[in-house]
């Protein structure tokens, strides 16, 4: 088995060993060292826009997982995060507050949602799988807009953040922004760690063919539902933090549009690489950030944007800095 | 439950479920001509309302208002497709998404932009007014009769279409197989326009006779687009007879499921455990029918021939 996936696995690796290995590394102690700038320009929401930013990155992850590297284009990833921010804010309405509780109560959660709506997901293909995925999201988010006793469609608030036995570690910001980081980064690792470990060549192997795959032996539904439900805990763990970082639950953490960006911040980053999901995130929030400061109309800005990048831009910003290099380099080598 | 109560929600149920397939129809075209997914389909459904609010506003007649708005929609679905979408045929299905996500993020600003972001409303037809008696005892709004009168008409229109007349059949022809086709002379660049305008304005034409009972405001196509997409996954994407199917399946599903999910859940439990899921399952009912039939049929219930 190795030896036939071997050499095909050789090759893009290392051409893309530098860049793989740089950028991920740059990207991540940048976000290290983020807290001490801001620390130095006082420019506290700063650590809160970027807080954002990783937990949004961390559910991209998860998308990335699924679309890049098992090609299920998961249209429904947004409620798994509203699963996640709902454990802790139901919980919370109950005085419940300890992550000891409250992280296990939302991975258990997303993980089983992911299992059930799996089960019946996988078992379609292309098209309907994008539109049955979509579907289960809506069911999640009009579910979580009709929960009367939890607030309904107004959401509900969380009145403290979760305490990590007993104390509130996560009140101080550049404690939490830490606390994300370090979510992210373990997230981020995981992902790469699967996606290099047998588990993840099957997934791919059936990404390119799935039925060469059925035919080596692979039962490829099985891999597909448990990359499914590994999915569906991350963004389940962006959840979690995301109701602590807005303090605040709300049905629209589940709505559809979520769901779309989650997909376009992949794309924008470059689909398939992992510290593309990280970037996208980066480039989309920050993106929107900066244009609402323009025109209270900046989605007429932002959505011809989408466009524009879908028909001429193939793989993302990486894609575009990979083309450059490569550009400069062969200029280089000419002389 | 009463029997008026009954009758009155399976007629509201009607009128969803033409609704919806007045979406769904255009939506399945598109999809199983061009193996193209249009997200945008829901702002198109949402234009044609604001058409026809805005003309209605210059003409002062709703049947003005309405020629007007139909054509005008029947244009920007043509600039539409000119503009993005043919760039874009033969292209991944996820570029499909994030394209016409782009668009209805557009299209919704915009219309906040020119509109405002406050409800608009059209009034309906005078003649077209007030309740009319179906039974003694049984009233129902005429403009609601209206609505499933002129989508029936418009099913069986499209019906005729589709099955008896040379463009019809090179429509089936093309979601069979495209390359045949135009490898036989015709011209399918000039056939997908053709069917991508006229699902745009059926879209359009839903939004028109919707307007004058629910209130116009930007957004209102996303919810409806997502059970358009529900309605042609349980029909069969590509069906133009699934999606009529599964239009009105769905329609009356959620209707009754709404009216009646409390009163049903109250004999087997409290009534204020009732009163509590109930809503919650009533929202959820269309979701689970979904679930249900592609556990079954994966390829919902009446797949299109070839695919």
């Amino acid at each position: 088995m190795t030896q036939a996936v071997g050499p095909v696995e050789a090759a893009p690796r290392t051409r893309r060993s530098r860049a793989a290995v740089a950028l991920p590394l740059v990207l991540f102690a940048a976000l290290a060292l983020l807290p001490l700038v801001t620390a130095a320009l006082s420019a506290g929401y700063m650590l809160d826009l970027f807080v954002r930013v990783m937990i949004f990155a961390i559910a991209a992850l998860s998308v990335d997982l699924l679309i890049g590297y098992a090609a299920l284009v998961t249209f429904g990833q947004a409620a798994f995060v509203g699963l996640g921010a709902y454990a802790v804010g139901m919980l919370g309405a109950h005085e419940i507050t300890d992550l000891t509780i409250a992280l296990p109560v939302a991975l258990l959660a997303s993980g089983l949602f992911a299992l059930v709506t799996g089960l019946v997901c996988l078992r379609t293909k292309g098209v309907y799988f994008i539109m049955i995925t979509l579907a289960f999201g809506q069911m999640a988010f009009f579910t979580a807009s009709s929960l009367a006793p939890y607030g309904g469609d107004d959401g509900l608030t969380v009145h403290e953040r979760s305490t990590l036995f007993g104390v509130a570690v996560l009140d101080r910001p550049v404690v939490f922004y830490y606390v994300v980081l370090a979510a992210l980064l373990a997230v981020y690792l995981t992902c790469r760690t699967l996606i290099a470990s047998r588990f993840g060549r099957v997934l791919r192997g059936a990404k390119d063919n799935a039925l060469r795959m059925t035919t080596l032996g692979f039962q490829v539904y099985r891999f597909q539902l448990v990359a499914y439900v590994i999915a569906g805990m991350i963004a389940g763990l962006a959840g979690v933090l995301l109701a602590n970082a807005t303090e605040f639950v709300s049905p629209a953490y589940m709505s559809w549009q979520r769901s779309g960006e989650l997909i376009i911040m992949v794309l924008l980053g470059g689909l398939g690489t992992l510290h593309g999901a990280v970037l996208g995130a980066i480039a989309f929030l920050l993106l929107e950030e900066w244009l609402a400061t323009l025109t209270e109309h900046w989605k007429m800005i932002f959505g011809p944007l989408l466009v524009l990048v879908v028909v001429f831009v193939r793989g993302g910003l990486i894609g575009i800095g990979t083309a450059l290099a490569g550009a400069v380099s062969r200029r280089l080598r000419r002389g | 439950m009463s029997t008026t109560l009954l009758v009155v929600q399976v007629l509201n149920g009607l009128q969803l479920g033409v609704l919806l397939f007045l979406i769904a129809a255009g939506l399945t075209l598109v999809f199983g001509v061009m193996d193209f997914i249009n997200l945008a389909h829901g702002v198109q459904y949402m234009l044609g309302a604001y058409l026809a609010v805005a003309f209605y506003g210059l003409t002062d007649s709703f049947v003005l208002a309405l020629v007007l708005a139909l054509a005008a929609a029947l244009a920007f679905g043509l600039l539409l497709e000119a503009a993005v979408f043919r760039h874009l045929y033969g292209r991944d299905h996820l570029d499909h998404v994030i394209a016409t996500f782009g668009i209805i993020l557009f299209l919704n600003a915009a219309v906040k932009y020119v509109w405002g972001a406050a409800p608009l409303s059209l009034p309906v037809p005078e003649a077209l007014t007030g309740s009319v008696a179906l039974a003694p005892g049984i009233l129902y709004p005429v403009w609601r009769l209206v609505i499933i009168g002129s989508g029936l008409a418009v099913a069986a229109l499209l019906w005729v279409l589709v099955s008896r007349t040379r463009m019809g059949m090179l429509v089936r022809a093309g979601a069979t197989n495209p390359e045949m086709v135009s490898a036989l002379g015709v011209d399918i660049r000039r056939l997908f326009t053709l069917v991508f305008g006229f699902g745009a304005m059926l879209a359009g034409f839903a939004g028109i006779m919707i307007a004058p009972i629910l209130s116009v405001e930007p957004g209102m196509g996303d919810t409806i687009l997502i059970l358009a997409f529900v309605v042609i996954v349980i029909g069969g994407i590509g069906s133009i007879r699934g999606a009529f199917v599964a239009a009105l399946l769905i329609g009356l599903v959620d209707t009754l499921g709404r009216s009646f999910a409390v009163d049903v859940l109250r004999l087997f439990m409290s009534s204020s455990t009732a009163r509590t899921v109930g809503p919650a399952l009533a929202s959820m009912l269309i979701y689970l029918l979904m679930a249900v039939v592609l556990y079954v049929r994966p390829t919902g219930l009446f797949p299109a021939k070839g695919r």
